[in-house]
Formats: C-alpha cells, sequence, structure tokens
C-alpha cells in the first residue's frame, strides 16, 4: 500500500502539473484525499506489518496519522476558497498544491517508516515541499522567511545525519539492518555510550528545527509567519510532529541505556529554555501568527516537558501533542477569515470581530479556551497530568517557573483575543469588507469539537494506541 | 596516499581563511571535490560498478563541475562584488582556524576508539567547525552557500571515517541533498538579487519581533 500511495501521489503531483482546468484540479486534489484516507485506513488495519522492509505502521504512527489526515481535509478544501479569492496567476497555484500534496506525503511516510535513514530522507523532502510553499506570495518577506528555512532546516538536517553516523559507530557494526528502530532498541543496552551521547546530541539539536524547540526554533515562526495560511496551519501542526517523531523514536533507544536520565535532562533544559522564549516573544509580539507560533513553541515546550518527567507524562505528552495539533491548525484556518477582512496580522488593527463576522468571533472566544487549556478543552487533561507527572517525579522547583510562565501567555492571549473581538478597532473603514462565508467556519469549529471530545472522553481504541505508542518507555 | 589528500584538504581550509575574492573560493569547493574523489576512490576496497558511479557522480560530477559552475553563474549573473568581505581581519580568522585544527586534532586523540579512523576523523571535524565558522564571519549571501557545501565536504568525509557501509539509498538521499538545497539556495539568491539591491545578509533581518 505504502508504493501505492507514494506512486499515487506522484501521478497526481505530474497530471496537477499539466493540468489547465479548475476543476480537474478539484477532481485530483480530492482524489488525493481519498488516497490519503485509504492509506490511513489500511495502515489502521495492518498495524505493526512490516512493508518494503523500511515502513511499519505502528500506534504513534496511526494517530499521527489520523491527525494529518483529518486536518489535510480542510487544509486542502480551504485551499479552493483562499487561492480563489487571491489574484496570483496559474503557475503559483499549481506549484502551491503539489507542494502541499508531497508535504503531506513526505509527512505520512516519515511517520510510518521504521528505518532512522528512510526517517531523515523524508524529513528532507518536508523541508524542501515546505520552502515552496512559504515562497507563495513571491515578495520580500516570503524571500526572507524561505532563505532562512531553508538555510536553518538544511544545517539542522546535516546534523541529524551527522548523529546518524556517531549512532553507526557506536553501534560497532557496518550493517544496514541495523539502523532499523527495532533491531536498534534490542541493541540499545550494549551501544557505546559516549558516542551515543553524542548521536542523541547531534539528532535532538537537529530535529529541533522541525520540532520548534530551542535552539534551532526560529526558522520555523517565520515560515508560519510568511507561509499561506492554509499551509501555516500544517507547519504548526503536523509538521512540528514529524520532529517529534523523530525525536521519539531515537529517544524510546535512549530510554534502555544508561543514558536515560542524562538525556531526560537535556531534554527538560531545551523545554524550559523554549517555553521561556516562547513567553518572553508572546508577551511583545503584535502580529496574530507570530503569536501563535510562539504559543506552538510553548506547547512543544510542555510536551517535552511530558516526555522528560516520565511516568503518566509520557501518555499526557501523546495526548497533547494530538490535541495540540488539532487546536492549533483550527486557529490557522481562522487567521485567513481574520485576514480576509482587516487585510492586516497586526493586532493594533484588528477588533470588533463579533460585528463583522459572528461564526468568527465565537471560534475565536471558544478556541481562547482550548488553546489555553482551561476545562472543557481537551488540552487542560494533558496539561494537568504532564503537571501531576512533574510532582511525581520531584520536578517542583520546574513546575513552578514554568507554571508563572504559563499565566503571562494565558494573560497575553486574553487580553489579545478579547480585543480582537469586543474593541473597537484603529483606522478600519467599514464599507469595503469582504462577507466570511459562514460553512467555511464549521470545519474550525469540528476541530475543536475534536479537541474537547478526545480530552475529556476519549475513545477506547484511541486510548489503547497511546498505551501502546509509550509502551517501550514504561518498563 | 589518503593522509596526504586528507593533509591538502585542511590546507585548502587555509588558504579559504586568506583567500579574498569570491572566485577562489569556488575553485577551492572545486579542488575538494577532486580530493574527495581520489579519497573516496582509494578508500573503495573493491572495485564495484554501482559503487564508482555513485562516487564518480558525488565528487567529480556534481561537486567539481556542477556547483561550482552554478556558483560561478549566480555571481555573475547578479553582479555581486568580487570581494569576500570578511567580518573579521584574515589574520585573525587564520589563528582562529588553526586553533579549530589544533583543538580537533588533540580531541580525537583522547577519544582514541578503534572503531575510528583518526586521520579522517581530525579533517571531518575541523572541516565541520570552520565551515560553521566562515558562516558566521562571512557577509555576503552566496558565500553562505559556499561553506554549506564546505560543511557537506566535511559531512561526506566523517561517513567515510566511521567506515560504516552506508545504504545505497541513504547515499543517493544524501546527494539529493546537496543537490537541491545548493541550486535552490542558487535560485533564491537570483530572487533575492531580483528583489533586494545589496547581496548582503543585512537585508534579511526584516523579519524580527
Amino acid at each position: 500500500m505504502i508504493l501505492i500511495y507514494l506512486i499515487g501521489t506522484f501521478l497526481i503531483s505530474i497530471s496537477l502539473f499539466f493540468n489547465r482546468i479548475t476543476a480537474v484540479r478539484k477532481a485530483l486534489v480530492m482524489l488525493f484525499l481519498i488516497l490519503q484516507w485509504a492509506f490511513t485506513y489500511y495502515e489502521f488495519t495492518h498495524k505493526g506489518i512490516t512493508e518494503f522492509n523500511y515502513f511499519k505502521p505502528d500506534a504513534i504512527a496511526i494517530l499521527l496519522l489520523f491527525t494529518i489526515s483529518i486536518i489535510s481535509v480542510p487544509a486542502l478544501l480551504h485551499s479552493y476558497d483562499y487561492i480563489y479569492k487571491e489574484k496570483d496567476n496559474r503557475k503559483a497555484r499549481t506549484i502551491y498544491y503539489i507542494a502541499m500534496i508531497f508535504l503531506i506525503m513526505a509527512l505520512s511516510a516519515a511517520y510510518v517508516s521504521s528505518h532512522i535513514a528512510v526517517t531523515w530522507i523524508f524529513v528532507e523532502i518536508t523541508t524542501l515541499s515546505a520552502s515552496a510553499l512559504i515562497f507563495h506570495r513571491r515578495n520580500a518577506g516570503s524571500i526572507e522567511a524561505t532563505w532562512k528555512y531553508i538555510f536553518v532546516c538544511s544545517i539542522s538536517i546535516m546534523f541529524v545525519f551527522i548523529g546518524i553516523l556517531f549512532l553507526s559507530i557506536a553501534l560497532g557494526t557496518s550493517n544496514d539492518d541495523s539502523l532499523h528502530y527495532d533491531s536498534l532498541l534490542t541493541l540499545a543496552p550494549s551501544l557505546n555510550p559516549f558516542w551515543l551521547r553524542l548521536a542523541f546530541i547531534f539528532i535532538f539539536v537537529g530535529y529541533t528545527a522541525k520540532l520548534g524547540l530551542v535552539p534551532m526554533y526560529t526558522a520555523g515562526i517565520d515560515a508560519k509567519d510568511k507561509a499561506p495560511t492554509p499551509a501555516a496551519a500544517l507547519f504548526s501542526s503536523v509538521l512540528m510532529n514529524v520532529g517529534f517523531i523523530g525525536f521519539f523514536r531515537f529517544y524510546e533507544i535512549i530510554a534502555h541505556t544508561s543514558l536515560h536520565s542524562w538525556a531526560n535532562h537535556v531534554v527538560m533544559i531545551a523545554a524550559f529554555l523554549s517555553i521561556f522564549v516562547a513567553t518572553v516573544y508572546v508577551l511583545k509580539v503584535k502580529n496574530m501568527k507570530r503569536m501563535l507560533a510562539y504559543s506552538s513553541i510553548e506547547h512543544m515546550g510542555l510536551i517535552m516537558l511530558g516526555i522528560a518527567v516520565g511516568g503518566i507524562g509520557y501518555y499526557a505528552a501523546i495526548l497533547h501533542l494530538i490535541l495540540h495539533s488539532f487546536a492549533k491548525s483550527a486557529l490557522f484556518f481562522q487567521i485567513g477569515h481574520i485576514y480576509k477582512v482587516y487585510h492586516t496580522k497586526n493586532i493594533y488593527y484588528l477588533g470588533n470581530y463579533f460585528k463583522y463576522n459572528l461564526s468568527g468571533a465565537l471560534f475565536l472566544l471558544l478556541a481562547f479556551i482550548c488553546v489555553t487549556a482551561m476545562p472543557p478543552s481537551g488540552l487542560f487533561v494533558s496539561e494537568f497530568y504532564i503537571f501531576k507527572a512533574m510532582f511525581a517525579a520531584n520536578y517542583v522547583y520546574v513546575l513552578i517557573p514554568v507554571l508563572i510562565l504559563l499565566t503571562f501567555i494565558i494573560w497575553t492571549f486574553a487580553k489579545n483575543f478579547f480585543k480582537i473581538v469586543f474593541i473597537s478597532p484603529v483606522d478600519f473603514d467599514e464599507t469595503q469588507i469582504q462577507k466570511i462565508n459562514h460553512f467555511e467556519t464549521v470545519s474550525q469549529y469540528a476541530l475543536l469539537a475534536l479537541v474537547i471530545y478526545l480530552g475529556l472522553n476519549p475513545p477506547v481504541f484511541f486510548d489503547n494506541l497511546i498505551n501502546e505508542a509509550i509502551k517501550n518507555l514504561i518498563f | 596516499m589518503i593522509n596526504i589528500l586528507l593533509i591538502v584538504f585542511t590546507i585548502t581550509l587555509l588558504y579559504f581563511v586568506i583567500a579574498n575574492r569570491l572566485i577562489t573560493y569556488v575553485n577551492i569547493l572545486a579542488f575538494q571535490g577532486v580530493l574527495l574523489f581520489g579519497v573516496a576512490f582509494f578508500e573503495l576496497h573493491e572495485i564495484n560498478l554501482v559503487n564508482l558511479i555513485f562516487i564518480l557522480l558525488e565528487t567529480l560530477v556534481i561537486k567539481t563541475f556542477a556547483i561550482p559552475m552554478f556558483l560561478r553563474y549566480v555571481i555573475k549573473k547578479n553582479n555581486i562584488t568580487r570581494e569576500a568581505e570578511p567580518y573579521l581581519p584574515n589574520f585573525a580568522s587564520l589563528i582562529i582556524v588553526t586553533l579549530i585544527i589544533v583543538t580537533t586534532f588533540v580531541v580525537s586523540n583522547v577519544i582514541n576508539d578503534p572503531h575510528l579512523n583518526k586521520i579522517y576523523f581530525v579533517v571531518a571535524l575541523s572541516t565541520l567547525f570552520s565551515g560553521l565558522y566562515f558562516i558566521t564571519t562571512r557577509k555576503k549571501i552566496v558565500t553562505h552557500v559556499i561553506c554549506y557545501v564546505i560543511i557537506e565536504n566535511g559531512v561526506f568525509i566523517l561517513s567515510l571515517a566511521v567506515g560504516a557501509e552506508m545504504p545505497l539509498l541513504v547515499n543517493l538521499g544524501i546527494l539529493l541533498d546537496v543537490f537541491v538545497s545548493v541550486f535552490l539556495l542558487g535560485i533564491f539568491i537570483n530572487k533575492i538579487g531580483d528583489v533586494m539591491q545589496e547581496m548582503d545578509i543585512s537585508e534579511l533581518n526584516k523579519l524580527k519581533d
């Protein structure tokens, strides 16, 4: 199936490239969505069966596959509308769709790959397709963002490769098969600790570019700001997940060695610094999209704290990862509407949103509750478990500063969101306002509903999948 | 023979520090490609056609001809001034790069691992760190791409140092990585040249908080 999926994506992209008719393009994108869901369902029913030696859908891969398949539906369907209203040329639009499809394909393949080098290759492809998306508007700002993104990601990807080289020194054998995650897991106790330590540092630093943590988070912020909103929704959710899975699979190996507690401390330092940096910038930024991008960094920091402290933190981290993907992508879709109404992303010029777009304003209020992790949001459940795990692991001295920083973030979010919804904007010309189709907000509500439902009342199979995903960490 | 090639490779780094013109940088890249071909060729235990073609493709075709030619085209098309314009004087850079080489030498002697080929390791690490250092001290955007290729060369030597035969798939992936990154970055230099007047990184500081 993976082969059919990869070849099918290729064929669809080629047809998109030569196609000139709008209706055919819509049909092709629909075809890709059907392919994506068929692939996801197939992998779900064939859990744990290796395909072509390099791909094996395990529990976490299936969870993330469902996440990307759910988010890619509104991302691709909203693109019609999003691209349509813009006065751009056919060529740019074609490249946009091809890049979107390639990004989704590369992410899905990276999730299911069972070989550390194959994951690396697909992560590399995500960089290339993402840079095509960031460049979509072709102005000075997007050039700068794309340049930085390609450069930082290329260097980071090279770091991951150096890490893989060190890992093969740690193995001491020159066997291709031993770089499978499964065989690494069994070989873990016999790995050379010195080289493994170096490998962990390099791989972790390399993946932070995708994951959005200190030290390599910077490129992602500009990318999310300058990319078109459907693409930014993917960047701030599923593209971060690919960094997570690259890190997580390697962390599973580290967890079986003597370096486990050392690695936990490294991760915790990075996570705490990420939350700190995110707080500092969220307090300062005026650009709505950048504010959300920094909030994603904060959430990734929380997830990493959950991983670092262990215990119930593992479960909470995976839950938080998935719920955050839904919540943040929904918010980014809404930013598209806000931009359509006000033609600016600067919070200073936004306001009175209730008057101009009722469904959007209600959504913003709900999204505020969801994204700042207040009940009944599912993120509340996962954050609560993460903090509980920190208590249990005697990290209160980390927990208290984190909570103070989170308070700052919630305060800023409340200030900015309520300003957009209730307070009148500065210098706003009401006459030329663009009507928003309320039907387009439905997908955003659906994503938020998923956040609440999955957090408060997780279905049994979802719960089992998360428990299975972390089974290698609890022993 | 391999040792001589690797030592010459390290000397090219020192030459890179004191070179003043962009064209010299590009020529150094081409020369490094030839050296890498030599190293990889002598490293081959048996002449395997697939391996030979792959090494030829990666080192001679891409690193010696394609990338330098493309960079020359980029420099010419955008009328980039021929001076390299480093932030620090060359003399200071020379001392720093020498220190990097000495430090990696000492470090690799401390490590003392039987799986590791020491001279490869020293050259690879010093190339890597010198490349990072060059990126931070050069002003032009195009020199960043050149230094990226230098770092990539360092990684190439490191993969030889490990001695482990990476699967061909991975090697192809790396090849694709270098190829695509350099060409994408080069195309972007052209785009930046169309939009902005100066080709300095000082132009790329509009996005900030």
